[in-house]
């Protein structure tokens, strides 16, 4: 294994993910709920009353994220190189995978680690897994798609 | 404004601002650090080491209250089980996420960031997951 020295940034990535800490903290001490965006964004196909709400000012909040970064800065590389394609195929399994394994990378991988739920060190196990095998299998095995 | 919408709002946003910094609003970031055979960027790690150095903290706290600081219910999962949805559902989800490097998050965060592609995912995103919905709904019982 040789690291990328170049592109690794510990001090941003540690911030960040303070802050993404600070942001699970928040809503669950405030809102009483679960930080997990494909929990979040799932429960909107289902509308119930007094849920919708919550649910569209949590995304909506999100989507907002870099338009006041925009206000301050302009925003970091954001380099999609997936075709579309791919891109289709990658949304329809996350989508219908995380609503199966009831969470992603924030709600087992964030909340779910944070409150040592095993079902969620379980989760995270599994998806590192899948998602570690899967990119050797495209770059490695594959030469990349 | 009522204070629950104002505070999942702001977490929302305070969220969408942690990818940003973190850099897993960036795919090309992303499979770098799924990536363990190539060039390794293992910055992602450090990203969930923040979050959780923070969620320990707070979520052991949240854990011993029965109502929220805004007086919601707690609405905390309590299942322990490890069923099979639980596994194959996550082996799928990191399949997808190592498909484009993409997950749920960080394609809300580039969709807000104007990119295309982040909303041809979300919508495929949204789109599996109404199929879910629809499994969901065929099962018998």
């Amino acid at each position: 294994m040789t690291i990328d020295w170049q592109a690794f940034t510990p001090w941003t990535s540690l911030l960040g993910g303070a802050l993404i800490g600070l942001a699970a903290a928040a809503f669950v001490l405030l809102n009483g709920r679960i930080a997990g965006i494909s929990g979040i964004v799932g429960g909107l196909l289902t509308p119930k009353k007094a849920d919708t709400g919550w649910r569209l000012a949590f995304v909506g909040g999100m989507v907002t994220a870099p338009l006041l970064w925009l206000l301050v800065s302009s925003l970091p590389v954001i380099r999609i190189d997936a075709s579309f394609p791919m891109l289709v195929v990658a949304g329809l399994v996350v989508g219908l995978s995380t609503r199966f394994g009831a969470g992603c990378t924030s709600g087992h991988g964030v909340c779910g680690i944070s409150r040592l739920s095993p079902r969620s060190l379980v989760a995270t196990a599994a998806f590192m897994l899948s998602g570690f095998a899967t990119v050797f299998i495209i770059r490695h095995l594959l030469g990349g798609l | 404004m009522n204070k629950s919408l104002l505070s999942a709002f702001i977490a929302g946003l305070i969220f969408g601002i942690g990818l940003l910094v973190s850099g897993m609003a960036n795919p090309e970031k992303v499979l770098g650090f799924l990536d363990l055979a190539g060039p390794w960027d293992p910055s992602l790690a450090l990203v969930m080491g923040g979050a959780v150095a923070v969620g320990l903290l707070a979520f052991n706290l949240a854990d011993k209250r029965q109502t929220s600081l805004l007086g919601d219910v707690m609405r905390l999962p309590t299942r322990q089980d490890i069923d099979k949805p639980l596994v194959l559902g996550s082996l799928g989800f990191g399949i997808g996420w190592g498909l484009a490097g993409f997950c749920p998050g960080p394609a809300l965060v580039a969709l807000g960031a104007g990119e295309l592609k982040a909303l041809v995912f979300t919508v495929a995103m949204l789109s599996g997951m109404a199929v879910y919905e629809l499994l969901q709904r065929q099962r018998p019982g």
